[in-house]
């Protein structure tokens, strides 16, 4: 039963004011054909029998030890992190942005900006967007627009993107008129070849994606990828993961010019995996493509009385003023989940972010001595990663999968359907969060499953 | 009311015109449009070398709080963009018909009789609000 709390009183004083005859009447202008009348669903539950039935269901859940990246991934967040974000200030504020009531807000999205900003290197951040993917592919937009030496529309995405983010721009851009060329990789190295961007020296492209971990775990030649680039004519899209930045250069010092944007998931800064999501996308730029940077930005500046505030800027760029001429249709971001992002930053700062990023390298390393140690086990790829790894067994990787999840484990992602050319190829992940006992229970888990397959035990 | 300088054409979408030696024709916006717009914060200018027709909006000038279509009033190809708008766009704001915005090479110089002059350029203005 809806809840509505007019009493029949004033239903009956607002009908008259409208001089309507009854609410139905007031849905008469909408053709008889498209009115769904009764919808046909179940019998409602009471409040208790849900709650019994989500019991239920809840309890089906296996929670495994978690060894899989691939795009999210599980960092320690401390308790302040969530105990002040879940403040009813910031947890179920709907859009405070007006200057006059939520300077408070504002403020922890300026910070926001600011840190990202510094930690990619960058001139500008805007407040956030959906996710990484989404980011991506307004970074790929945003390129396009604001590379003016540019005419083709022509992106070169490599194939060492996350697969799931390259579908996402092709579903974003598709219908804009982009063309979308992939890249291969060098399976010998797992990177992008730096001689593959030959062909398409001279030619006409408007950005070049450059993912810094790639999507294997491994390092890029980000300086060579973006001086050609540079060289070509094209904006160099950094796609980066946030807490590797502690370790590696920022995309702003990239090459000998830097990137021109740099996007990706802000997941590891303090946001739990819940399952895929929510979490944040993060887009900064160098100031001069600030004009074509989408999303909401805060900034800082004086009131009438001379004062120091807060205040949403640059509005112009928005579809609230814009409308179709637009950065993008965004008008919105993810603040709950950048308030978390900004409280775990600011608790750790770069030498906590550091630690974090140092110990899920050792760990990873650590499992990877453990399961080359194993006879038919090896790494697939030889040169410098962060945190995530490919290796092949002898086994099918769904079986080493199913082994793993039987004994409690979420093994890693598996590669074989978007990259069968790797073989029987898993993507591991070991974070910061996993104990010695964790990665040697591991590396026992998948000697036992290769050396006895079939064993049920 | 806002400076209308007698020598200058009008369209009613606010831009001024001026034409020059070369058969070339220098644009920008009217003190009135400056006023309306507020602040100046940024400007988008057409390349040099891109053909534009009379009526097609070819720039945009952003302030605050909107975001404006500019109209090229003539037809023909644009030979300059005014580049010292990108360091200081509130320049506008200090001196619209200083500040002008690109130059275009006319295809045909009779397009600006289909201008108006300051006089009706300000009663359609005065209309308008």
């Amino acid at each position: 039963m809806p809840f509505i709390p007019h009493t029949e009183d004033d239903i009956r004083d607002m009908l008259a004011a409208l001089g309507a005859a009854s609410i139905e009447a007031l849905f008469d202008e909408i053709p008889a054909e498209l009115r769904c009348g009764a919808l046909d669903l179940p019998p409602a539950l009471k409040e208790m029998e849900i709650a019994r039935l989500m019991h239920a269901r809840a309890g089906r859940n296996r929670p495994l030890l978690c060894f899989a990246g691939a795009g999210a991934y599980e960092h320690h967040i401390p308790a302040a992190v969530w105990a002040v974000a879940s403040r009813g200030e910031f947890y179920s504020a709907y859009t405070p942005y007006q200057a006059e009531a939520s300077q408070g807000t504002l403020q922890v999205l300026y910070e926001y900006q600011s840190m990202m900003a510094s930690l990619t290197g960058m001139d500008v951040s805007n407040a956030s967007l959906y996710d990484g993917a989404t980011s991506l592919a307004e970074a790929v937009l945003m390129a396009v627009r604001t590379n003016r030496k540019s005419r083709s529309r022509r992106i070169l995405m490599p194939k060492t993107v996350h697969p799931y983010y390259r579908r996402v721009v092709e579903t974003i851009v598709g219908s804009q008129a982009l063309e979308l060329t992939e890249l291969p990789y060098d399976i010998d190295t797992g990177r992008i070849d730096p001689a593959s961007l030959d062909i398409h020296s001279g030619t006409d492209v408007a950005a070049l994606v450059i993912p810094q971990v790639n999507f294997f775990g491994v390092l890029e030649a980000v300086d060579e990828l973006t001086d050609w680039a540079c060289a070509n004519g094209a904006l160099a899209i950094a796609l980066v993961n946030p807490v590797a930045l502690a370790l590696l250069k920022p995309p702003g010092e990239w090459g000998k010019s830097g990137a021109d944007i740099a996007c990706g998931d802000g997941q590891p800064l303090g946001i739990p995996l819940s399952g895929g999501g929510p979490y944040f996308g993060f887009l900064c730029c160098r100031k001069a493509h600030l004009h074509q940077l989408p999303g909401r930005l805060v900034g800082r500046t004086v009131d009438a009385d001379g004062r120091p505030g807060f205040t949403l800027t640059l509005q112009a760029r928005e579809q609230h003023i814009r409308r179709g001429r637009a950065t993008s249709n965004i008008c919105t971001n993810q603040g709950l989940m950048v308030t978390a992002a900004t409280i775990y930053m600011a608790l750790l700062g770069p030498e906590g972010l550091r630690r974090v990023a140092l110990q899920s390298h050792r760990n990873t390393l650590r499992l990877m001595d453990g399961l080359t140690a194993i006879d038919g086990v090896e790494r697939v790829f030889p040169g410098p990663f962060f945190h995530e790894a490919v290796f092949r067994t002898p086994r099918p990787a769904r079986e080493i999968m199913d082994g793993l999840a039987e004994r409690g484990i979420l093994g890693g992602y598996e590669l074989t359907r978007e990259y069968p050319e790797l073989g029987e190829a898993i993507l591991v992940c070991v974070t910061e969060t996993r104990t010695q006992e964790d990665i040697e229970s591991y590396a026992r888990k998948v000697a036992s499953l290769v050396i006895h397959p079939g064993n049920g035990s | 009311m806002s400076r209308l300088p007698d020598d200058l054409k009008y369209a009613r979408s606010h831009e001024w015109a001026k034409p020059e030696e070369g058969g070339n024709v220098r644009v920008g916006i009217t003190d009135y449009a400056q006023e309306q717009l507020g602040d100046v914060v940024y400007v988008e200018l057409p390349e040099a070398g891109r053909r534009v027709k009379a009526g097609e909006a070819c720039a945009v000038v952003e302030s605050v709080k909107a975001a404006s279509d500019i109209y090229s009033p003539v037809s023909g190809e644009i030979v300059e963009a005014n580049g010292s708008l990108s360091d200081a766009p509130e320049s506008i704001n200090q001196d619209a018909y200083a500040a002008w915005l690109f130059r275009v090479k006319a295809d045909d110089l009779s397009e600006l009789n289909a201008l108006l002059d300051a006089e009706s350029y300000k009663a359609s203005a005065e209309e308008a609000d």
